[in-house]
This record gives C-alpha cells, structure tokens and sequence, in this order.
C-alpha cells in the first residue's frame, strides 16, 4: 500500500502539514483524531468526523463537545488518525471490484425463517 | 426585594457574568475545539442565569422579566462575586478562575438540590451535571498547563496567584443568606471550604502547582453591588445592544 493516512468518511480531512503522530515538544499542532459516536438506537459506532486533541482523555471531551452537541450520542470511541489504516483509492479496483460479479456470495437462495432475529 | 428573590439574582449574576466572560473567548481561543468547549461552559452558565433571573423577578412581582434583570440594571445593582468578573487575560489565568469557580458552585448546587424551595431545588439537580463537566475541564487543563512545559508552568502557577484573592469572598455568608440558611432555602457556603480545599489541592499536587499563600485581605463586596472597575466595561458590552434598541425582537 502507497498511502496509509486515513481517507475520513465525512468528506475531507485535511492532511496537508497535519502531523498525524503524537509529535515532540516543538508540534505546533495537536494530534489529529477520528471520532466514532453510537447513538442512543444504534447498535455501532460511526464515524463522524475528526478533530485536534493534545492527548486521549482531551480527544474524547473535545468529541463530546463537538460533536453530541445536540444529543447526537451516547458512546464515543476516538481513535488516533495515525492508528487508522485505510485502502488506498489506487487499489479500489483490484480490492473492490472482483466480488462485484460473484452473486453465489450473497445469501440470497434460501428461506430464513421469520424467527431467526438479526441475521 | 424579598430576600429569595435576592439570593436567586446573586447566582443567576454569578452564572450570567461568567458566561459573559466566556463568550469573549468564541474566535480567540488556542484551537477550535477549545473555542467551542469554552462556548458551551458559557451557554450552561447562561442557561442556569435565565432561570435564575426569571425566577427572582416572578417573586419580586414589579413585572421585571430576565431581560430586564440582565440588561437594564445598572452595575451597583449587580450582585455578582469578584471572582466572575476578573478579565480573561491567558488561557492559565481563566482556567485558574474556572477551577477555583466550578469547584465552589459544584459543592453549592450539591447542598442546593436539597433547598426546601423547590425551583432552586430543579435548577440545582440540572445544574449540578453541568458543572461536574465545567470543573472536569478546567481539572483536566490545570494539570496539563502545570505538568507541561516550563512556560505553560510558570504562567499556570501566575495563574492561580492571579485569581487566589477572590477565593475568599466565595465562602462569606452575610445576613441575608444565613437566614436563608436556617429556612433551609439557601446552601451553607461556609461549609465548603473544606471538600473545596482537598479538590483544588488534590488538582495543584498533580499539576506539579504550590498552592498560593493568603497575602491579602480583598475588599470584596460583589454581593454588596460593589465591582472591580473591569465590571463597568463587561456591563457597556453587555447591554448596549438591548438598551440602543428598546423593546426590539428577534
């Protein structure tokens, strides 16, 4: 892999002069972090977007303050942007499009029965 | 005014000038985040003004409504503590103001929640995890700024000096309040001191801080409507835009 600095999943996450690793004393800039939310009905935690944070316990009460502003959550995950490693868009063709053509993958050809929940 | 009407307008002052405060921190602080961490503090502080104030005109009964409290009174009228009204200054001289606040108006609204009047009883069980959050924050930043370099060390440390003689005045009870004390309506501040001094001390000792010295004997007088003179200027900013516009709506 070429590229391993997150992709973001809300639009773009800047990564230009964004040092993306806990850094020394002379960072100018706080660690960048992705921050994930379950909200009160979900089941998973998804992404919502990124923020700056000196250290973890900073990370989740900025996440707290940014992004549950109006009740948007009740679980946040934050994970360092420099721990996050993503596919890079070059390999999406080789990564992505071979399962496009195999339907025998699906779990299409038999009943469920209506009392397996969650499937 | 009929004194819990009084009392309801001393905290609904304190939260009110504190959010003012605060606000004047929305574009200018370090990062982003912390811009709108210390917007929210403010907007709780707000929240907990509006009923506060509302409340205190209600029992008044001249037909004054929050509005009027917060923007038609002038400062002798004002019955904030010193400590809310001090000028932001650095981040370390308002996170000292923000630790020394939070940890006396957390123990306050801790004994209020049990206050025989039932409205300040309602805004003190909202009001207390709220500022559990404010006193967190301003916790987490204290250790930071004393455990980290030697700059944000030193101007920590000027910090605390900066605020300590206002801590005084938020444990005076005068007449007014200890009567209202022994109606059970008012919280006994006189009894804080303690658990305050073991938080502050127990931030202070991981934040590698000295715990600064009594040296002075501050006037005080904020309940009295005696402010510093930064107070007049919080006030002008405040207000002008309400009383150039009379009766104006959104």
């Amino acid at each position: 892999m070429t590229d391993v600095s997150a992709e973001g999943g809300h639009g773009a996450v800047p990564l230009t002069g964004v040092p993306a690793t806990d850094g020394g004393a002379d960072q100018r800039e706080w660690p960048l972090w992705e921050v994930f939310i379950r909200s009160r009905r979900g089941l998973s935690h998804q992404h919502v977007g990124s923020l700056h944070a000196p250290d973890a316990e900073m990370a989740l009460r900025n996440a707290r303050d940014v992004y549950t502003r109006r009740s948007e959550g009740v679980s946040i995950w934050v994970v360092p942007a420099a721990a996050v490693v993503a596919t890079s868009p070059d390999e999406k063709d080789s990564f992505f499009d071979p399962a496009a053509d195999k339907a025998y993958r699906h779990p299409t050809f038999y009943d469920v029965p209506a009392e397996v929940q969650h499937l | 005014m009929p004194a819990v009407a009084t009392y309801a307008l001393r905290l609904g002052d304190d939260a009110l000038v504190l959010s003012q405060r605060l606000g004047g921190w929305i574009t200018r602080a370090p990062q982003l985040e912390e811009d709108v961490a210390l917007g929210n503090i403010g907007l709780d502080l707000l929240g907990q003004a509006r009923t506060l104030l509302t409340y205190a005109g209600e029992v008044e009964g001249a037909g004054r409504t929050e509005d009027d409290l917060a923007f038609l009174r002038d400062e002798r009228e004002f019955v904030n503590l010193h400590i809310v009204e001090h000028p932001n200054e650095d981040f370390a001289v308002t996170m000292a103001r923000q630790l020394f606040f939070s940890t006396w108006q957390l123990a306050l609204h801790q004994r209020l929640v049990g206050s025989t009047d039932d409205l300040l009883a309602g805004v003190a069980g909202k009001a207390v995890k709220e500022i559990a959050y404010h006193r967190d924050h301003a916790d987490q930043w204290v250790r930071r700024l004393g455990d980290g370099t030697e700059e944000s060390h030193r101007r920590m440390q000027a910090g605390l000096e900066r605020m300590w003689p206002y801590v005084q005045e938020m444990f005076a009870v005068d007449e007014l309040e200890r009567a209202l004390v022994d109606q059970g309506v008012a919280a006994d501040v006189t009894l804080v001191r303690g658990e305050w001094d073991a938080h502050v001390d127990d931030v202070l000792r991981g934040a590698t801080l000295t715990r600064p010295e009594d040296l002075t004997t501050p006037p005080g007088g904020g309940r009295r409507g005696v402010h510093t003179e930064p107070f007049g200027y919080l006030l002008a900013e405040m207000q002008h835009l309400h009383r150039s516009h009379p009766g104006a709506t959104w």
